[in-house]
């Protein structure tokens, strides 16, 4: 950590979930608590759907959004809103420049296609011949394209024109972790002068639910993610959230305004044996000792509410008990790979007001007392996957 | 002695190890010599029934036994086999820890039809089968594997355990660029100081119905069936697309300074990396050829080199219509007249077109081109298109003298990738 190299800002902030778009909408749907949850349409499983966004705003032309699904849609929305705060848009030369980093799943299928061909395999004399035959005639031929995970960042190029380079991190809440790490890094290093980072992310499909179903997904009532206990689980979030994050030399040249400094991205992977993720958030911790400010910190949990992440995290938490919490997964639900971006944008957020929003769930979250110069935010993957960043004021 | 920095005083990145599974068979040895015998490994598939299909005949790895098959577990399979034998050579660590990250190029997965059909079958569901019925069904224990197997973290999670890469490691997804892009992630997390060795792995078993279906519905695919061997004609007239193949390249990367420090032979170096990505179209090349031009002139200008100074071009050559054309336009605007004269042959003519694991098993057998002196052939090559003026070492393996090589990847999504490969460090 001797040496951080080139000082790096957030310049650019693009957000979308269920609390509506932009930086107002989070602040103040997580300032109220506002719990917009659906426990009906996915029963049992509860889900935060998106709020809706007029698709033109960000994606003019109805043939390129009639080519997406709608997880890449949401993320070529976000990345457009982000591209738009950071006063990007449209400016071809330095957007010929601008390196790309998106955390993707993808993979979204044709619900209608899969159920008619399971039904007629079933009375199928022969399946293998019987699946060939369907799939070429019934799946749409561009079809492939919605659900290849290097398509969102392919759209985002084709739409926005963000074409100095293009990377896709698969592998759910690691690949945001780390996608802001290696940004950050190539910007350190001077590998890199300016990069859109984030991801986005549809729950309201049935084919991804069935993926996290195998004992990661809360059933029944919705519950705050402290609340969900022992057999606890993930609520899905549609959301979208992506950054623009720049050597600040390079933000000062074209006067953009840094809304706040990204001071530290760390990764790490244990097994998940009894104890690991306490033991690798704590080593994150103190990697980041010497630069931790001791008053004015907060911490922005990733908490999912699935276990056992979610009490190893919580015991993490008990041990630095001065440090006030705030678990948004509440609020937003969780993402998988785009995650850990929306939660390093709500710090960033947060340290740009001075101010943390509201507490949620008072056994584990109270009120922050005098101004906010930092946040922590931390990423646990509900499989795999710990991260933990730190954002300072600008 | 050459210097451990580059002319941008950046550290150099040599290749201490190698491994690669193809169609072909595994390791560097056997694969090495039938490409440059010029044989194929395309055959027809035998893996699942073809009856319906317009293309029955892939690259497909059968010597590596998988139960249950799925794409998942066949990558990973064959990227332990690469990776080994990579290890092996470059003699780095010990058993099970590697001193350094994992960057892994690797296809998407997803639920594959035999675990769809199992959950249905398990769902009790009559005549219809919603994802209603999938869903209660998911909740037997019994698919609990499935979890597992299909999150998109667990090819490069179960790497890492086996392999003890350090850190976070890295699944990449830019299509056909995936493997050149894990390389390229490497040579920066080396320059960037972060890491003394890095492993670098592109791996693709993914050759099942619907993956090749999906490629056939775009007209990508080659539908010359008979004879298998045949097929794939890179920068040919009669060109009619790639055949899809499986398997994996893996490279050790290290600091130049850490390998002499250790003795290690070095096998190569890693002189420059260019991306450039195309905002034209999600299939389609920008007709002005501008985000290539740009990836292999950003390749070279990373390497602090002249066109003048690559002696050998391994392209992406798919053997698409589209792919080569554009290529070619790419390669004659960058290197001009020398473009006729500059040997460009294509691997993919022989073991298919490997996908996500393309970038690195070129990358493989273009330093293997530079270790042997030896161009591999472009086979098939019996019709050459006029509009393609190309030497592209037709169907017979030849000795030349190579110092510097350029490898492309083009992929779906406009993912472009150059890299600069060279015998020796400057």
């Amino acid at each position: 950590m001797a040496n951080d190299g080139r000082e790096t800002v957030i310049t650019g902030i693009g957000l979308v979930s269920c609390l509506g778009e932009g930086a107002d909408a989070h602040w103040d749907g997580l300032s109220a608590g506002s719990l917009i949850v659906d426990e009906s349409t996915y029963a049992p499983y509860p889900v935060h759907p998106l709020a809706p966004i007029e698709l033109d705003r960000q994606i003019a032309k109805k043939g390129d959004q009639r080519q997406m699904e709608p997880w890449q849609r949401i993320g070529t929305y976000a990345a457009g809103l982000a591209l738009d705060s950071a006063g990007a848009k449209g400016k071809a030369e330095l957007l010929e420049r601008m390196d790309m980093i998106v955390a993707a799943g993808g993979g979204e299928r044709d619900l209608t296609v899969d159920e008619t061909i399971l039904a007629g395999l079933r009375t199928a004399e022969d399946a293998d011949t019987f699946l060939n035959t369907r799939l070429m005639t019934d799946l749409r031929p561009t079809l492939m394209l919605a659900q290849l995970a290097n398509l969102l960042a392919g759209n985002i190029s084709i739409v926005h024109g963000v074409i100095g380079s293009s990377r896709t991190f698969m592998g759910e809440e690691g690949a945001g972790i780390d996608a802001l790490r290696i940004a950050l890094a190539r910007i350190r290093a001077g590998q890199s002068d300016i990069a859109l980072v984030g991801g986005a992310f549809n729950t309201e499909r049935k084919d991804s639910i069935i993926q996290y179903d195998f004992g990661s997904y809360l059933k029944g009532r919705y519950r705050p993610v402290w609340q969900r206990g022992p057999e606890g689980g993930l609520v899905f979030g549609s959301l979208g959230a992506f950054l623009v994050l720049e050597a600040r030399e390079h933000a000062d040249k074209r006067d953009a305004a840094p809304m706040a400094r990204l001071s530290a991205v760390l990764s790490r992977r244990s097994s998940r044996r009894p104890g690991d993720v306490t033991a690798s958030l704590e080593a994150s911790w103190q990697d980041l000792a010497g630069r931790l400010v001791s008053d004015g910190l907060a911490l922005i949990s990733g908490a999912t509410g699935a276990e056992p992440a979610t009490a190893e995290e919580r015991a993490f938490l008990a041990a630095h008990p001065e440090v006030p919490v705030r678990a948004t997964g509440s609020y937003i639900g969780h993402a998988l790979e785009p995650q850990f971006v929306m939660n390093v944008a709500l710090a960033a957020l947060a340290v740009n007001r001075g101010t943390l929003f509201s507490p949620g769930d008072p056994s584990v979250e109270r009120p922050m007392q005098g101004p906010l110069k930092q946040v922590a935010v931390t990423g646990i993957g509900h499989w795999r996957g710990e991260g933990l960043g730190l954002v300072d004021a600008a | 002695m050459a210097s451990n920095r580059d002319k941008q005083g950046r550290p150099v990145v040599a290749v201490t190890g190698m491994g690669i599974v193809t169609s072909l068979g595994a390791g560097k040895s056997d694969n090495w010599q039938k490409l440059t015998a010029g044989q194929s490994g395309i055959r027809a598939i035998s893996r699942f029934g073809t009856d319906g299909l317009k293309t029955k005949i892939a690259g497909t790895v059968d010597f590596v036994p998988v139960d249950p098959r799925s794409a998942p577990e066949l990558s990973e399979r064959i990227a332990v086999l690469a990776a080994e034998e990579a290890i092996g050579q470059a003699e780095i660590g010990s058993r099970g820890d590697f001193p350094g990250p994992l960057f892994l190029a690797v296809p998407p997965v997803e639920l594959e039809w035999p675990q769809r059909r199992a959950l249905a079958e398990a769902s009790s569901a009559n005549d219809t089968v919603g994802y209603d019925a999938l869903l209660r069904a998911s909740q037997d224990e019994r698919f609990r594997a499935y979890r597992e197997r299909f999150m998109f973290c667990s090819v490069g999670d179960r790497l890492a355990d086996r392999l003890g890469t350090k850190g976070s490691p890295i699944s990449l997804s830019t299509a056909c660029a995936s493997g050149a892009s894990a390389i390229q992630l490497g040579v920066e997390a080396i320059r960037r100081g972060e890491a003394d060795a890095a492993l670098c792995i592109g791996t693709d078993g993914s050759v099942y119905p619907e993956s090749l279906i999906r490629f056939s519905l775009l007209s990508a695919l080659s539908t010359s069936n008979d004879p298998p061997q045949g097929a794939a004609k890179p920068f040919s007239k009669n060109r009619d697309g790639f055949v899809m193949a499986e398997g994996a390249g893996a490279l050790v990367l290290e600091s130049l300074e850490a390998a002499q420090a250790r003795g290690a032979t070095v096998l190569g170096v890693i002189e420059g990396c260019g991306e450039m990505a195309d905002s034209f179209h999600r299939t389609r090349s920008s007709p002005d050829g501008k985000p290539i031009i740009g990836c292999i002139r950003r390749a070279l200008d990373d390497a602090g080199l002249a066109p003048d100074e690559i002696d050998y071009v391994n392209p992406h050559g798919t053997g698409t219509s589209e792919n080569d054309r554009m290529e070619y336009l790419g390669m004659s605007t960058v290197f001009g007249e020398r473009a006729k004269e500059l040997p460009v042959s294509s691997n993919k003519s022989m073991v298919g077109h490997t996908l996500s694991a393309a970038g690195a098993v070129e990358a493989v057998f273009t330093l293997l081109t530079l270790e042997h002196q030896r161009l591999p052939p472009t086979i098939n090559y019996n019709v050459p298109d006029p509009a393609i003026p190309l030497d592209v070492v037709p169907n017979r393996a030849r000795d030349a003298r190579v110092r510097r090589a350029l490898s492309n990847s083009f992929g779906f999504g406009g993912q472009n990738v150059s890299l600069v490969m060279a015998r020796e460090p400057a």
